[in-house]
């Protein structure tokens, strides 16, 4: 049985941003923002056919400017929020804004492949509201409670973390709470991510070597990892099923495992990218599948048995895995019990920025490179079976 | 001439006629002038001839016959007087010798009758002399039969004299006893009792010997009592000791009492002896100390105490109680007890000694302890005491082995420490001569290793000497060698030499730059070398020293090197780990705090890229200091004249245009070009090979990927891009030198030029030669 070939979809700009569309289970759906600075940059949607194959694509206008990060709201599909670039009067600043993607999109503009002329007629977001922080310096990202109503946001923008409650579907966005990063120098947050634990009350942010836990309640830091990582901390992510467990990656080729209760050492640490890991992703529901996506081009995915939520010890039946024999990526699996690398993937030639798990079928991701090209994986079938069964 | 006067003889002495008569006569004549019948024979044998005048078959006849008819006459005139000359002398001859034998018969006869006479006179005197004795005999029986009666009465007496001489003895015994006491003379009083005893015991039912008994015993338990406080007192000598146990036993005393309060008092003895040793600072004297009081007193208990108990002849009533066995038991028990408390001491002393100067004191010290406890092995065998001491002796191998190790360990973290010194000193006060001093750092740190581990075992080897008692024990026949010296000592070492290397990439790699990255090339040149001849030349010097013999498995010389070599591997890659970092933190900063959309037009190649290659050429000389050149690709000849395609990276784009087909499988064609444009995926932090061109590519990658990276986060104005094209020509100027493939330079430059513009709000790029002539200009 042949793992499917991955499919690559390539954009004709740059791009950095990537995200699924959370709040969509059926539909496998990415959402990726271009980086352009020539010409209007775009949203790209990006359907999955898994039966047939097959990609399909709808574009967006973005026109505010070239998007850093993009992330789509938990409670509803067409809500997304973006950072994006924004060049005036020889500055760039970098804002956050909430977009409502228009009604159409899915049903009118549905373009096939064959008909490249549509994509010059795409049509625009629709703007929500601006995450106003003219005050607070420029967004680095903005988060949406996970799994929440989407009625609030977080942004980061340089050293200050705020808590955004929107109202008015959306339409109005006003400072909550808010927290300040000090310290000497210009202190920056360069990730963040927001914990599904604890009744999504914690944050968990990076900033040059340093990870940070904050208490959304209070607005004040619970726990900060001095020193995580060698270098700087590219990402951050929370195991959505161990509500201690953080990974994180940075500059120091190094992807680091934490439990918060005990931050002096990371739990684990692999050392396989040859450059900056930029990005790490549990899988929603099988924690033990990380990805990591890294600038030496590579997308990895890790088998982390022992430190994810699952039991130790699933039976391998010798039936399961003679399927998957001929597949040079499953030797490692049948080791169930070892931590191992499942895979490599050298689909990308340039640096990639960003991995992504499709959020509606959890043996799916997505992987963007700088150059524009988006691939799309699955999970090795033979390691799929061998979990399920 | 003895022919004629036998021939003649009959003629002239005829008194015997009888032939048998003259020829006995003859025999005696002939035995007279010493003649035999053996010469009579040889005679006859040799002159048959008739004519030989002297020959004994002489026949005148014939003789004359024969004369006649062969001479002439003048010649028979001349034989005729010749002849008759002869017969004149002859007869002379005869008459003397019958004369003289006349006279010789007639003094023998008057000797003869002369002692016929005296003969006569002689018997009568005889018989009166046998009259004479026998009357004599006769008188000597009456005085012996007078004096037989007296005899006996003085034996008798003389029996009566001795008895009365012991009786006199009992009687003064209590009085001779008390003297004794006084006098103290314990021997002789129960020597004296001793030889009373029975007696008295004997005679016990007479009052008076009662009463001598009564008074006796009571002086000899006043002594018991006085000797039983001699040994309670404890202040005598061992000597004094023994003979005291050996009265009171005498007395009766129980034995099992007796070796018990032997061994207390000896024990009290010997703890004092303990006690003092406690005080002692010096190892040697400690030792000395214990071995000549502790443990020679200890030798002396025991061999009096067999003395006392155990060699004994056994006699009497003793020899049913068994006390050899008792007595032993009780040896045992004591020495044990007491080495025990010796041992623990010995061993807390010996643990104090840390200090790993000198081995050979503390080797004699040992040395001493175990030969003196060869002593008591002697003395009582089967003792635990020897072995004990054995293994106290081999402990303090191990922990001495234990201490050379840290202490090896310390000084081999100390020459770090001197070696950091000597990286950091000089820097501050020349400047640039500092890294000329490596090679010099390296040789002397690794000599400094070498010579100390030779004199670590040198020192271990004192254990293994020949003149040492213990070396020929099996434990330092093999184990130690092996197991102790080689893998404990020297592979324990090497290997924390190749972990504590290690440890400087871990800790040092998540702080950044805590260890200088000179040391880090050092010690992975030193690494190397360990690999190549150190640990080679270090295990064979050991095993020739001690005479390894491998009866376990031991670490093998090849592990060693792998490990060795894997931590040079590990400290080089992190060597250039970390001075890429350092170059990357550098072009990061220049890149990340200027604002590149206002920036002015380039003039000048910034200050940062001159440092970049500053910093790279310094650390080129500092690699090529300890490490070879390598290989490098042919360069072109006009390497540092390159331009870049500013547009690479718009290009790419245009390529990728036709990909927007969704899903749809690329453009095979294209693929492979695209293939081919990245044929060489570039591994940024990849291990690197031990030459100096491998290194600088190594940091060169590492540096100008940073580069790239973060030229992608920024935006760029149009003097932006320019001042980024002027950086990246003069890197290209002088970087393509130091690595190995000069178009990964090329291919790195490229992307990060074609990035900025890509990144740029204006991309309008600055001509080719204002570029060169920025950058020569610079």
């Amino acid at each position: 049985m042949e793992d499917d070939a991955p499919v690559i979809y390539g954009l004709e700009f740059q791009a950095r941003a990537l995200t699924s569309q959370t709040a969509e289970s059926d539909a496998i759906r990415f959402l990726v923002g271009t980086q352009s600075l020539k010409f209007d940059n775009q949203i790209h949607i990006i359907d999955f056919d898994d039966e047939n194959n097959i990609i399909s694509k709808s574009v967006l206008q973005h026109q505010a400017g070239e998007i850093w990060h993009i992330s789509a709201s938990p409670a509803d599909k067409a809500v997304l929020t973006t950072c994006y670039n924004k060049t005036s009067e020889s500055r760039v600043v970098t804002c956050g804004a909430v977009w409502r993607m228009p009604p159409e999109w899915e049903s009118g503009s549905h373009e096939s492949p064959d008909d490249p002329h549509n994509s010059h007629n795409p049509q625009n977001l629709e703007l929500l509201c601006h995450l106003d922080n003219s005050s607070h310096g420029n967004a680095s990202c903005v988060l949406w409670e996970p799994m929440g109503d989407g009625k609030h946001v977080i942004s980061l923008a340089d050293n200050h973390a705020l808590l955004w409650d929107l109202t008015e579907s959306s339409t109005q966005a006003t400072i909550s709470s808010s927290a300040t990063l000090e310290g000497k120098g210009q202190l920056k947050f360069t990730a963040g991510k927001w914990s599904p634990h604890h009744n999504c009350t914690q944050l968990a942010t990076a900033n040059d070597t340093a990870i940070r836990g904050w208490d959304l309640r209070t607005m004040s830091q619970i726990y900060c990892i001095e020193n995580a990582h060698g270098q700087l901390v590219r990402d951050l992510d929370f195991n959505p099923n161990k509500q201690y467990y953080l990974a994180s990656c940075g500059d120091d080729c190094k992807v680091k495992f934490w439990d918060v209760r005990n931050i002096n050492e990371p739990v684990k640490t692999l050392e396989e990218h040859s450059h900056w890991v930029w990005s790490v992703r549990f899988n929603h529901s099988h924690d033990q599948l990380v990805l990591t996506g890294s600038s030496d081009s590579r997308v990895i995915l890790s088998n982390m048995v022992s430190i994810s939520s699952e039991p130790f010890g699933h039976l391998v039946d010798d039936d399961d895995l003679s399927d998957g024999e001929d597949n040079h990526q499953d030797e490692k699996t049948k080791e169930p019990l070892q931590d191992s690398i499942i895979s490599t993937y050298e689909e990308h030639e340039d640096s990639v920025y960003a991995v992504e798990w499709s959020s509606a079928d959890p043996w799916l991701f997505a992987s963007l490179s700088y150059d524009g090209r988006l691939v799309i994986n699955r999970v090795p079938r033979a390691l799929k079976y061998h979990i399920l069964l | 001439m003895d022919g004629d006067i036998n021939a003649t003889a009959p003629g002239t002495t005829p008194p015997d006629s009888d032939p048998a008569r003259k020829r006995r006569v003859h025999g005696m004549l002939k035995l007279y002038y010493g003649l035999n019948e053996e010469g009579k024979t040889v005679d006859q044998a040799e002159s048959m001839d008739p004519c030989d005048i002297n020959g004994p078959h002489f026949d005148p006849e014939v003789y004359l016959n024969k004369l006649r008819r062969e001479c002439s006459l003048g010649e028979l005139m001349d034989q005729e007087t010749c002849m008759v000359k002869q017969i004149r002398s002859l007869d002379s001859d005869m008459q003397t010798l019958v004369y003289e034998n006349y006279n010789k018969f007639i003094s023998a006869t008057d000797t003869i009758r002369k002692m016929k006479n005296d003969f006569k006179k002689m018997e009568d005197e005889m018989d009166c002399l046998s009259t004479n004795m026998a009357s004599i005999t006769d008188f000597s029986a009456r005085i012996s039969g007078t004096l037989q009666d007296q005899h006996a009465q003085i034996t008798k007496l003389s029996g009566v004299h001795t008895l009365l001489r012991k009786l006199q003895f009992l009687f003064e015994l209590p009085a001779r006893l008390n003297k004794c006491l006084e006098l103290q003379a314990y021997a002789q009083a129960v020597s004296s009792h001793r030889r009373a005893r029975c007696v008295l015991q004997q005679y016990s039912h007479m009052p008076s010997f009662r009463g001598i008994q009564d008074d006796c015993h009571a002086i000899m338990d006043k002594l018991a009592q006085e000797l039983r406080q001699k040994f309670r007192d404890g202040g005598s000598s061992a000597k004094d000791l023994s003979e005291c146990v050996e009265l009171l036993l005498q007395l009766d005393e129980p034995a099992e009492e007796l070796c018990d309060k032997f061994l207390s008092h000896a024990q009290s003895r010997l703890e004092a002896d303990l006690l003092g040793l406690e005080a002692e600072t010096d190892i040697l004297e400690f030792i000395d100390r214990g071995c000549n009081e502790f443990v020679s007193s200890l030798c002396l208990v025991i061999a009096s105490y067999q003395e006392l108990f155990v060699n004994r002849p056994q006699e009497g009533e003793l020899a049913s109680k068994n006390i050899p066995q008792m007595a032993i038991g009780k040896l045992h028990a004591f020495v044990d007890a007491l080495a025990t408390r010796y041992f623990s001491l010995v061993e807390r002393r010996i643990q104090e000694e840390k200090s790993v100067g000198d081995n050979s004191l503390l080797v004699r010290a040992l040395d001493r302890f175990h030969r003196r406890l060869q002593a008591v092995a002697k003395l009582l065998p089967g003792s635990a005491v020897p072995s004990q001491g054995t293994e106290i002796v081999v402990r303090a191998a191990r922990e001495r082995i234990k201490q050379y190790l840290a202490a090896l360990q310390s000084f081999y973290l100390n020459s770090l420490t001197d070696v950091r010194q000597a990286l950091a000193a000089p820097r501050l006060a020349t400047g640039k001569d500092a890294p000329a001093s490596l090679p010099e750092l390296l040789s002397t740190l690794s000599a400094s290793i070498l010579n100390q581990i030779k004199s670590v075992l040198a020192s271990v080897h004192l254990f293994t000497a020949k003149d040492i008692t213990f070396s020929n024990k099996p434990y330092f026949k093999g184990e130690f060698c092996s197991h102790g010296v080689r893998e404990s000592l020297v592979v324990n070492f090497i290997m924390f030499v190749c972990q504590s290397s290690r440890q400087f990439c871990e800790s040092a790699g998540d702080r950044g730059g805590s260890t200088p990255p000179a040391l880090l090339l050092l010690l992975s040149r030193l690494c190397l070398d360990y690999e190549t001849s150190t640990i080679t030349y270090i295990l064979t010097l050991t095993d020739e020293q001690f005479l390894v013999q491998h009866h376990s498995p031991v670490t093998a010389v090849t592990a060693l090197c792998g490990e060795a070599r894997e931590a040079a591997q590990k400290l080089l890659n992190h060597y250039v780990k970390v001075q890429g970092l350092i170059i990357s933190q550098m072009l990061r900063k220049s890149v990340e705090t200027r604002d590149w959309v206002n920036t002015i037009e380039p003039r000048n190649v910034r200050a940062v890229m001159k440092r970049v290659v500053e910093d790279t050429t310094s650390i080129d000389v500092q690699v090529g200091l300890l490490y070879e050149e390598g290989v490098r690709k042919a360069h072109s000849s006009d390497s540092s004249k390159r331009t870049f395609s500013v547009y690479s990276s718009s290009r790419q784009q245009t390529r990728y245009a036709p990909s927007y087909t969704p899903s749809a499988p690329m453009d095979t064609n294209l693929l492979s070009n695209i293939h081919k444009l990245f044929s060489e995926r570039v591994e940024i932090f990849s291990p690197v090979e031990f030459n100096k061109v491998s290194v600088l590519t190594g940091i060169i990658k590492i540096s100008l990927k940073t580069f790239l990276e973060c030229v992608r986060l920024r935006t760029f104005g149009r003097y932006g891009l320019q001042q980024i094209q002027v950086d990246c020509h003069y890197l290209q100027m002088y970087l393509w030198r130091f690595v190995s493939d000069e178009n990964l330079v090329h291919f790195l430059l490229d992307e990060i030029v074609g990035s900025t513009a890509h990144r740029c709000l204006d991309p309008a790029p600055m001509e080719q030669s204002v570029i060169e002539v920025i950058c020569e200009r610079g």
